[in-house]
């Protein structure tokens, strides 16, 4: 069998979710069988590697995913592994056949089902993975699928609200342990499980080691119910039956338990794993073991009786010793087997009964004496009884206990404590057993009870089986097993135990002798304590934890409140600070702002211009409540940008910014026309004293910025495009070959959304109810005299001049500073201003343009410009040039960048006058004359 | 000159700033064109200031950063198209608000109590 059999372990029950979906319509029956396939074909692959794990060769089957993030779909499958892959699959399927018969006919049992090998999946995932992030993903799943299954019964608000709170806690804890994998892939320097594993030493020496381990704690303890993260799972108990049997006893609970033992040999062994580790094991088996004494509900003792010897396996985890870990492996076993089949019982004695209720179900021998007989074998292996499985392990635990521990003098209190726990072990499983079948004739119950259906019991039968064979021929049952599983968490060689019933008079023997009779002393008078502790409020941990969440969502609440407050200045404000704050801190590690580079002598008509453009900007803010001065001085500004553009050797940027400009004054002036002419008194002085402030700042730290730029030789890759601007595009001027060629898919991308934002625009316009004032901001009414003859005239006969212009700014592009942008301007700007001079109505008559079909064949063509290099087998967008000889013109280039930049030229065309064209007919169609001001 | 270019790059986007921190949407689009004056300023800057040296071949071997110009010139045309995009939705929000207020309301957000104590 070649290791790579692994993948199908985990892929097997994978595809089987999808089989009892299909197989639910042949009845119940076939259903299970057709769900039961593919999960015991996995068993079978495990089975297979039997030999290997005795013989300590684990098997590891790798797949590369992303390498180079260390991420590789991994598995591995040693004696921890294989041990828990058994349980898995093992018991999987006797819960298969146990919930054939205990759902009822209108359970979904195809979902059922799914949900329960889904779970079944993650589960192994979790225990065969060989890489952290896997583990962790597969860890997430088991979270996310205990959350489906309890919440089968979706209609009840108890298994909702349990799942929620099982989802919240495991979740939670889930993302902590995410966090402690990655500081370990810090750490170690890999994902990979076995090198984590192996670089124990170099994780125990680390600083981060406390945190690690915290995090890692989180996981498995919210995961594995351990005190305080305990009270999810007695919720989780509003779950079907099989589910508890399954998830909450023998396999989801335990993933917590798998981690620590997985990570025994990188985490365990210092002072502070056994403080925390051991005492919350201690903790979480004293607390379980009390509270499982006074629950009413049977899961619910059963629950708590799960969380007491989860806390005991944690216990002997944290004791770290050889020995200790071995008796915890031991009991992953025994405790899985009798817990489950505990369940089961528990779970026939409700569907044959009608309620879980000790109070009501009494005398059940009499009902169903074949049941009674299982379960009192399981509540035997529970309480630690000679003969029977659980005893076992209790003894090894007994005898750990009494090692000197890192207690120093207290060390003698574990010991106590562990007997305490045992006792009332004792008298919690006596309960079970009293209450349920002997103790007089049961009360009121919804059902007369009888003995559940043939096959239901075998599952418990098989269990309660193996808890007897394992309590008398443990070495021939599990010692290989058992050693396999055990070698693979300590890592070094086997203690020396022995697994026999009895080890001669001993203490340990004597601790269980007095446990026993401790327990049933304590549930003779039982009375008395149910007396004591009634006096406590018992706390509901649902509403509890509700309240939790709701205060946890108040104070989310408040901050969004805070922050997303409705208003934009708000929004804006917070973004100015954050940039503030994210410029300034790398700033403040800037020495000095001047660097190494020369500086330029200052030109005293450059500086003139500077100060005109500060005093023009500084207009804007002053008068701005002015709108219409306001935006002249703005204007002002803009014309100065492009005096610097074409100063600082920037032709091309110079006409842009020229021709843009005109279009955003037209463009800001049309605007004004619908909104009120001035800006109303700011009545806070406080706000703008802070929005000057913030200003002041922000300008500060650009204009520093820009400076310590400005004065450092920086290495650019400019060279690069002027080297190749001539040879590889065909132009000499360098930035317009950038734009049509170089980077000629950004500028694709740019017209795209200049087009877009023109329909955005012209869809906005379309449906825009109107409010068209009829005065100016003086109370004058609009000018009836609207097209100046002069104006008329003179624009006319520029027109053609313009075109003339803008077609051979088009031409010289690719050579001299010009372009489709700047040509497409220039056109826009002569047609806007026929608008201007002659009115909608005359240019209506003589241009019939489709804005909207002009950006759609600019588009086209710069498109299909891209596309044609395809067809030459160039990558998209790939310039082809060669020059030509025509008569009287003489030699002149031709080069498909030119086609590319026709389609940015009509786009911009398009889009200018579509924004432009269509607002200025909106004030002109519907004149404002009538209607007055609205 | 590089120290008057950076004073004016600052201003203008303090000037930007202030008026992007305003109430009213025509102002707040003064700001935000002021501001676009000050980026498009502040990223050709960052390829260092030349005289004299356009990015043409053929001329005297020195060329100022084309890449930085590129990027600026989409820069422009893009801004425009951002600009009438927030005029025009502000036009809109005019004429179905009934004011010119950016958050659509005339009463100011911050100093409402009852907002606050939301």
């Amino acid at each position: 069998m070649s290791s790579s059999a692994l993948l199908w372990i985990v892929v097997l029950p994978l595809l089987g979710t999808l089989v009892p979906l299909v197989a639910q319509r042949w009845g119940k029956t076939a259903c299970a069988v057709a769900t039961a396939i593919l999960p015991a074909t996995a068993l079978l692959l495990v089975l297979q590697f039997h030999a290997d794990v005795v013989a300590q060769t684990p098997l590891t089957a790798s797949w590369h995913w992303i390498p180079s993030l260390g991420l590789n779909l991994s598995f591995h499958l040693d004696g921890l592994g294989f041990l828990f892959a058994l349980l898995i699959l093992g018991i999987g399927l006797l819960v298969i056949l146990y919930a054939r018969y205990y759902l009822s006919d209108e359970d979904p049992m195809g979902r059922f089902y799914a949900y329960l090998i889904l779970f079944m999946t993650a589960m192994l995932g979790v225990v065969l993975s060989n890489n952290l992030i896997q583990l962790w993903m597969f860890w997430e799943l088991t979270s996310v699928s205990s959350f489906l299954l309890i919440s089968f019964w979706s209609h009840r608000s108890d298994a909702r609200r349990g799942a929620r709170m099982a989802l919240a806690i495991t979740g939670a804890g889930g993302l902590a342990l995410l966090a402690g994998l990655l500081l370990i892939g810090q750490v170690v320097g890999s994902f990979d499980l076995q090198t984590v594993l192996a670089s124990g030493a170099l994780v125990r020496a680390h600083d981060a080691y406390p945190v690690i381990l915290g995090l890692i704690l989180l996981g498995a303890f919210t995961k594995s119910a351990q005190f305080p993260f305990h009270f999810w799972l007695p919720h989780a108990m509003a779950a079907p039956t099989p589910v508890s049997a399954y998830l909450h006893s023998a396999t989801m609970v335990k993933a917590g338990i798998f981690l620590l033992a997985r990570f025994f040999p990188v985490l365990a062994g210092t002072e502070m794993w056994f403080l925390v580790v051991g005492l919350t094991g201690l903790a979480t088996l004293l607390l379980g073991a009390y509270t499982a004494l006074f629950k009413h509900d049977l899961k619910g003792l059963l629950a708590y009786s799960t969380i007491s010897h989860l806390g005991l396996i944690t216990l002997l985890l944290g004791m770290h010793s050889e020995l200790a870990a071995v008796a915890a492996v031991f009991h992953i076993i025994n405790h899985a087997v009798f817990k489950a089949s505990l369940f089961m019982a528990a779970g026939i004695i409700d569907h044959e009964s009608g309620t879980r209720d000790m109070r009501k179900l009494n005398g059940l021998w009499n009902y169903m004496p074949h049941t009674a007989t299982l379960a009192m074998v399981a509540s035997a292996s529970m309480a630690g009884i000679p003969l029977f499985n659980g005893f076992l392990s209790k003894e090894m635990f007994f005898a750990e206990t009494l090692h000197p521990g890192a207690l120093g003098s207290l060390s003698w209190m574990i010991p106590v404590f562990a007997t305490v726990g045992a006792a009332l072990s004792v008298a919690y499983s006596v309960r079970f057993i009293h209450d349920v079948f002997f103790n007089g004739e049961p009360i009121d119950l919804p059902k007369t009870p009888h003995e559940p259906p043939r096959y239901m019991k075998v599952p418990v039968e098989i269990l309660v089986a193996l808890c007897i064979l394992v309590g008398i021929f443990p070495e021939f049952m599990v010692g290989e097993l058992l050693a396999a599983a055990s070698q693979s968490v300590i890592r070094t060689e086997l203690p020396e135990y022995g697994l026999s019933i009895w080890h001669g008079f001993n203490l340990p023997l004597m601790m269980s002798l007095a446990a026993v009779i401790g327990g049933a002393f304590i549930y003779y008078h039982r009375g008395t304590l149910f007396q004591l502790q009634a006096q406590f409020p018992e706390r509901d941990m649902k509403a509890e934890f509700e309240k939790g969440v709701v205060a946890l969502l108040g104070v989310a609440h408040r901050i969004m409140a805070w922050i997303d407050n409705g208003s934009l200045q708000r929004y804006s404000l917070l973004l100015v600070l954050a940039a503030i704050v994210m410029l300034a801190a790398p700033l403040t590690g800037l020495v000095r702002a001047l660097g190494d580079k020369s500086l330029m002598p200052v030109d005293p008509f450059a500086a003139i211009a500077g100060f005109l453009l500060c005093v023009s900007a500084l207009a804007t803010v002053v008068l701005h409540r002015q709108r219409l001065v306001a935006l002249l001085m703005l204007s002002v500004a803009g014309l100065i940008v492009s005096m610097a553009f074409s100063y600082f050797s920037a032709p091309d940027l110079a006409l842009t910014q020229l021709t843009v400009e005109v279009v955003t004054i037209v463009l800001l002036l049309l605007a004004l026309f619908f909104l009120p002419q001035s800006t109303p008194k700011e009545t806070d002085p406080r706000r703008i004293a802070r929005d000057l402030g913030l200003a002041a700042i922000a300008g500060g730290i650009i204009g520093t910025l820009s400076y310590a730029l400005m004065t450092r030789s920086l290495d650019s890759i400019a060279d690069y495009f002027v080297a190749n601007s001539k040879t590889g595009g065909g132009g000499t001027n360098v930035v317009n070959v950038i734009l049509v060629d170089f980077r000629g898919f950004d500028t694709l991308g740019e017209i795209t959304v200049l087009g877009i934002a023109a329909l955005g625009i012209f869809g906005l316009i379309s449906r825009m109810p109107l409010y068209l004032p009829a005065r100016d901001a003086f109370g004058n009414r609009w000018s009836n005299d609207v097209h100046p003859m002069m104006l008329g005239m003179v624009s006319r006969w520029l027109l053609p001049m313009a075109l003339l212009v803008s077609v051979f700014i088009f031409l010289r592009g690719h050579n001299q500073p010009g372009g489709g942008f700047i040509a497409g301007l220039i056109t826009a700007i002569a047609i806007l201003q026929q608008y201007i001079a002659n009115g909608v109505e005359w240019v209506r008559g003589r241009l019939r343009i489709h804005y909207a079909a002009m950006i759609g064949t600019g588009l086209g063509i710069a498109l299909f410009s891209g596309v044609g290099s395809w067809f030459f087998g160039r990558p998209f967008l790939t310039t082809w040039f060669d020059y030509f000889s025509w008569p009287v013109v003489g030699k002149f280039e031709l080069a498909s960048a030119m086609v590319f930049d026709l389609g940015v030229y009509l786009t911009v065309i398009g889009a200018t006058l579509m924004i432009l064209a269509n607002l200025g007919e909106l004030s002109t169609r519907h004149r404002p004359d009538s209607r007055g001001e609205s | 000159m590089e120290g008057v270019y950076a004073v004016c790059v600052g201003l203008l986007t303090a000037c930007g700033i202030f008026l992007l921190l305003r109430r009213r949407t025509y102002t707040v689009v003064l700001g935000i064109t002021l501001l676009s004056y000050a980026v498009n300023l502040f990223l050709f800057a960052s390829g260092g200031l030349k005289l004299n040296a356009a990015a043409i071949l053929g001329g005297n071997g020195d060329f100022a950063d084309p890449l930085t110009q590129a990027l600026v010139l989409t820069a422009i045309v893009i801004g425009f198209a951002m600009t009438a995009f927030i005029m025009v939705l502000a036009m809109v929000a005019r004429a179905e608000m009934g004011n010119d207020h950016v958050d659509g309301t005339d009463v100011d957000h911050e100093r409402t109590p009852e907002k606050e104590a939301q």
